[in-house]
């Protein structure tokens, strides 16, 4: 019988603010999620927008003639850029959280992708033509 | 067969002599054919035969010789030298702690895998007499390619939440868990959800998606998680808007 090993493990360290430079897949996922900032400024802009329409029409009017400013639009255009990315990144791995099962099969992936690319398409016409 | 000399850059730890981790260089004769495993026994075999790593079946089956190649985690009975240049640098496999050269300590992983009773657990005792257990083909692919997880450990070396949150059950424990979960054989989901829907269980994946990326078996763990957050946010909802529903 020996006798007892003894034991001296080496813990690595990991850096708790850039772990995520370490890989390109870590620097994506981090896209993703900074996108949501993005979300939280454009919500914060819709509770203003509910706020001035309390405060009445006036008030109100001017916060569509602030939207329409320079750094209004340049903020929407933002917006709409990073609101599109988070919605793709989340398209694509849905049939990952999501699989469909017909009798012995899967459906393909891309079809599950697709059909949220057509459902956005979709929504996204109804919005603006009854925006119109 | 054509040959090359490739630099195997090899991360050392001997707890008897070392206070940390260094690189040691070797000069390897390759064929183009050999995987990095093949490397790592010709330096044991030919210049070194201090260097400690574990492997065995070398066919992608056994899951024990994962490490860092390059800084991804892989097998390196699966990695072929052809894909990689003349300089390949080989790390034990990231977010275990080292216990000498590339041997990593895994306990924290057998126990988590333990943990969620990865094991059938049937609704019903049935005497043998009673006949086997039968299962549609449609019933088996539901888990199918959960039971192709060899344990090698690559998802969590990939994993940053387990990296960054120990405690966190992590990839293949969980992804288990659904396989037994999903298996129409199986009626031990609500002994194992206490681990599995805990705040280390699933609510700690945030969806990085790295341990299918890297899953030397095509299992989708990342997958399976998310399946899993699907299920108990159903159970959550069940439970506390219609308890007259039964699961």
């Amino acid at each position: 019988m020996g006798e007892e090993m003894s034991r001296k493990p080496y813990v690595r360290e990991i850096s708790k603010t850039t772990w995520f430079l370490r890989q390109p897949r870590y620097m994506r996922y981090m896209a993703r999620e900074v996108t949501c900032i993005f979300i939280f400024a454009y919500t914060f802009l819709l509770i203003c927008a509910l706020g001035s329409l309390a405060d009445g029409p006036d008030a109100f009017q001017e916060f569509l003639n602030s939207l329409r400013s320079p750094w209004g639009v340049l903020f929407n255009l933002a917006v709409l850029v990073v609101t599109a990315y988070h919605s793709l990144s989340w398209f694509v791995v849905t049939p990952q959280a999501m699989p469909i099962q017909r009798g012995e099969e899967f459906v393909p992936g891309n079809i599950i992708v697709n059909a949220h690319y057509g459902a956005w398409a979709v929504v996204s016409l109804i919005i603006l033509i009854w925006g119109m | 067969m054509s040959e090359r000399q490739i630099q195997l850059e090899v991360l050392r730890y001997n707890p008897e002599t070392d206070s940390a981790p260094r690189f040691q260089t070797y000069a390897v004769p390759c064929l183009n054919e050999w995987v990095v495993l093949d490397a790592l026994n010709y330096v044991k075999e030919n210049l070194d035969p201090t260097l400690s790593y574990r492997w065995s079946c070398h066919m992608a089956v056994c899951g024990s010789c994962g490490m860092m190649i390059n800084g991804e985690p892989k097998l390196g009975c699966k990695a072929f030298i052809h894909e990689y240049g003349d300089s390949i640098r080989v790390e034990p496999l990231a977010h275990f702690p080292i216990e000498r050269d590339l041997v990593t300590v895994v306990e924290d992983f057998i126990a988590k895998l333990a943990s969620v009773k990865p094991y059938l657990i049937p609704k019903e005792d049935k005497p043998v007499s009673a006949g086997e257990f039968k299962q549609t083909p449609a019933e088996l692919m539901k888990f199918k390619q959960y039971t192709l997880c060899i344990n090698c450990m690559l998802c969590y070396a990939a994993c940053p939440q387990y990296g960054l949150v120990p405690e966190f059950v992590g990839p293949a424990a969980l992804a288990l868990a659904h396989r037994y979960n999903q298996d129409s054989r199986d009626g031990g989901r609500d002994q194992r959800q206490e681990v599995v829907a805990s705040d280390e269980g699933v609510w700690e994946c945030s969806f990085v998606g790295a341990c299918s990326e890297v899953c030397p078996k095509h299992v989708d763990p990342a997958g399976a998680l998310q399946q899993i957050k699907v299920a108990s946010t159903i159970d959550w909802y069940k439970e506390h808007l219609m308890p007259w529903v039964k699961k």
